[in-house]
């Protein structure tokens, strides 16, 4: 049984969060991964390609950067209650684990986006594992343009031991 | 550049073209500060050990990105990513590094793919395809799904 203080959070909706997309992130992301697709770095190629401009990999527009709080103060997100609520209830694993992802992509991001986006915690469910129980937390995501375009949503499952 | 690849082109149980990866201690600090995700299971090792992976684990988003990297260098620039997702099974550990640049020779990981279905969804080209990462061992640490929109010879 999940406590109440973790339960009644199910459905909490984060508030919601804007960033713009430029080129020197995007180049420092790809680099990271080692991804030399000219679509990100190259601007002459970028140009003549369909997008017309240099783009963003698909998935970049989840990075953590983008839900930091913007003045350095503590974060007080639905994500950091539900961490604080998980730990009262034995939750005291130091981390929670990242456990997989789904994404539907409807158009491209591309540097001079602004991206508007929200998340929502959708599911919390408790089991019983080998090393004691575990809470299986899901996030939806959704990412909109600056022209009110849905560009992406993102599914994201993180487990809490 | 690699040559546009067409819907046409492609059958089930087609092998996406295989990528290999090797993931470094340089590689994680790197995806850290790129991403912004700064969870020390990442960097840390006690604290690693404490949260029960033994020692850093390599970033599961930076796994994701290997398997997108997969499929927009499978898709090529006239491809699009329509739907895409992959679990992490099974923890991977980073190389350590012997110079500034260089890892310690180790493992490599390979990310992998094959068409599971071909279809037409209203004007899209559509292919579907398992994906996977395989650790040095062969063992699948990272499995997912992927559908990417191919440009057709119509």
């Amino acid at each position: 049984m999940l406590p109440e203080e973790v339960s009644k959070l199910i459905g909490r909706a984060g508030d919601v969060q804007v960033f713009q997309v430029e080129k020197e992130p995007i180049r420092r992301f790809a680099d990271a991964v080692g991804d030399p697709n000219p679509l990100y770095w190259d601007e002459e190629h970028a140009k003549s390609s369909r997008y017309g401009s240099i783009i963003a990999p698909p998935g970049f527009v989840s990075s953590p950067w983008f839900s930091r709080p913007k003045s350095g103060a503590p974060a007080s997100s639905a994500r950091e209650e539900l961490r604080q609520a998980l730990q009262k209830a034995g939750y005291t694993n130091p981390a929670a684990v990242d456990a997989g992802i789904e994404y539907e992509f409807f158009c491209p991001v591309r540097a001079g986006d602004t991206i508007a986006f929200t998340s929502a915690i959708k599911e919390i469910v408790e089991r019983e594992g080998k090393t004691g129980k575990m809470a299986f937390i899901i996030t939806e995501t959704r990412y909109t343009n600056q022209n009110g375009d849905l560009v992406a949503t993102a599914r994201g499952t993180s487990i809490q031991r | 550049m690699a040559k546009q690849l067409y819907w046409e082109d492609v059958e089930v149980d087609s092998e996406v073209t295989p990528l290999a990866k090797v993931a470094s201690s340089q590689m994680l600090v790197k995806w850290a500060g790129a991403s912004g995700d700064f969870n020390p299971l990442h960097y840390d090792e006690p604290f690693a050990a404490a949260s029960g992976v033994q020692k850093p684990v390599v970033h599961g988003a930076l796994k994701r990105q290997w398997l997108i990297q997969l499929m927009t260098d499978w898709m090529g620039d006239e491809g699009a990513l329509k739907r895409f997702s992959c679990q992490y099974r099974g923890f991977d550990y980073p190389r350590l590094m012997k110079t500034m640049a260089e890892p310690h020779e180790g493992d490599t990981w390979w990310c992998k793919g094959k068409v599971t279905k071909k279809y037409v969804e209203g004007d899209e080209h559509c292919v579907d395809c398992d994906i996977r990462i395989e650790n040095a061992k062969g063992e699948v640490t990272t499995p997912g799904t992927a559908t990417v929109v191919l440009p057709s010879r119509g």
